[in-house]
């Protein structure tokens, strides 16, 4: 099929980026959002022009390297990764936009690749458990809830690849915070640090530059993973909690 | 933000049931103005309960709108790029799921604002006195909302309440902690948005449509 993709083009962080039309006259339909892209980029090499910059991976929907903002929606019409988009989702004749995520965070590298050191530091804030490592104990010593691991596990998918930032019109990681915050939470080896995490992760997270929740939802729609909402209102929870436990003492 | 705003909501379920009062006549509704008034005597003056009420929503409002504003200014900061516009692309461009009143909140905020100035001036103080003034408080209301355009306006308004309720009541629990349910729409919270928003909303519109089809009491 034929395809038409606007493409945002930005030469390095400093240039001013524009919106580049291309034309794709062959595409299969089998084809993933990723392998549409190579084909442009290798029509481009031939023709002696500059290939498209994105970034991938594992390009099995499990890494979060890849993710560009499709038709104005992160990953694109489906709830998945962009690169498990195939391109049966359109049309023989589309025009598709598309665009890297933006955020004030986020600055763009290249085209459609955007730095998102700032995820890495919200997690070195406080999304991890210091246990000490050694061998691993029996998985029954530690009885947790069905309903807790299932939950603790679901917010756990969160593959950090920034859509929930790119969707949010307020340009808030809150989404991403909340579902380390969760998985973290729900478990017994997080309970040693829940509140140094959470005031830590928000800190870094306001520290960032990222914006402040809403409660709008953008960022539930546009995850590949799923991420539940109701992981903020867990993370205002423990805040809520960890705040009054730090003024009373 | 949650808080004040939650204080707000409170005191506008205490106003909407004083409005109500239309509904019995005009003895029992001045009488209830002026029990107002009297609240709380001798252990609190004269309007001594209402001033305490005036004080605390108009602290309420000055941290909301504090709170919009340090909001405001840093998510705008957060989701912009420098020297290009956000996205170009002009699909899709009312998000995802997000509902009318979310991305209102601030437009119908300012509706709402300027409404409850227009609102003091005319049934409070009686300075703008639209079908005449009078020391009746049932009087006023009365003389306002046989006009067309004083109920027409009152309705605009009154929607913008309920657009900045609907999305204000749930957030503002959220905020709190509040929302244990996975998605958006599904969330109990948004079922109780929807009733006190209805309820605030359509109790409000009741006394000046009455009056101007001519069914108070």
């Amino acid at each position: 099929m034929k395809i038409t993709v606007n493409v945002w083009r930005q030469q390095d962080a400093e240039s001013k980026g524009s919106m580049v039309p291309y034309v794709l006259d062959e595409v299969s339909e089998h084809m993933s959002f990723l392998e549409m892209l190579d084909v442009l980029n290798e029509q481009l090499t031939l023709e002696g022009n500059d290939p498209v910059a994105f970034d991938s991976d594992c390009r099995e929907g499990i890494c979060g390297t890849c993710g560009v903002v499709i038709n104005g929606i992160p990953h694109g019409p489906e709830v998945t990764t962009t690169c498990q988009l195939h391109m049966r989702t359109f049309k023989d004749g589309d025009v598709i936009d598309i665009e890297p995520w933006r955020a004030g965070s986020f600055p763009v590298i290249k085209d459609l690749v955007v730095d998102r050191g700032a995820f890495d530091r919200i997690i070195q804030a406080g999304g991890y458990i210091s246990a000490p490592t050694g061998s691993a104990v029996e998985a029954n010593n530690i009885p947790v809830p069905k309903a807790d691991a299932d939950h603790a596990f679901e917010a756990a998918t969160c593959i950090s690849c920034g859509a929930c930032v790119a969707a949010c019109p307020n340009g808030s990681a809150m989404l991403f915070t909340a579902a380390k915050i969760t998985h973290l939470g729900l478990l017994p080896q997080g309970q040693p640090e829940r509140d140094s995490r959470v005031l830590g992760m928000v800190e870094q997270h306001d520290a960032e530059g990222f914006g402040g929740c809403t409660n709008i939802g953008e960022c539930t729609a546009a995850c590949p993973k799923g991420i539940p909402l109701d992981t903020i209102s867990r993370l205002n929870r423990d805040l809520l909690g960890a705040l009054s436990r730090q003024t009373i003492g | 933000m949650a808080v004040s705003g939650l204080i707000m909501i409170g005191y506008l379920l205490l106003h909407m049931y004083g409005n109500l009062k239309v509904f019995a006549g005009k003895e029992a509704f001045d009488e209830y103005a002026h029990h107002l008034r009297t609240f709380g005597e001798p252990m609190l003056p004269y309007e001594g309960l209402l001033w305490i009420v005036r004080v605390v929503l108009l602290a309420a409002i000055i941290v909301h709108v504090y709170a919009v504003v340090v909001l405001w200014r840093r998510n705008r900061k957060a989701g912009a790029v420098r020297g290009a516009r956000r996205y170009y692309s002009k699909k899709n461009r009312t998000g995802i799921q997000r509902s009318y009143a979310s991305f209102t909140m601030r437009w119908g905020g300012l509706v709402v604002l300027a409404f409850i100035v227009y609102h003091l001036l005319h049934l409070t103080t009686n300075d703008i006195a639209p079908g005449g003034a009078s020391d009746s408080p049932y009087e006023r209301v009365v003389n306002g909302f046989e006009i067309w355009y004083v109920v027409v306006a009152y309705t605009i308004a009154m929607l913008a309440v309920g657009f900045h309720l609907w999305h204000g009541i749930w957030s503002a629990l959220t905020t709190l902690g509040q929302n244990r349910s996975s998605n958006r729409i599904d969330s109990r919270l948004t079922g109780l948005a929807v009733v006190v928003t209805l309820v605030i909303t359509l109790g409000f519109l009741m006394p000046p449509w009455a009056i101007f089809l001519g069914l108070e009491a």
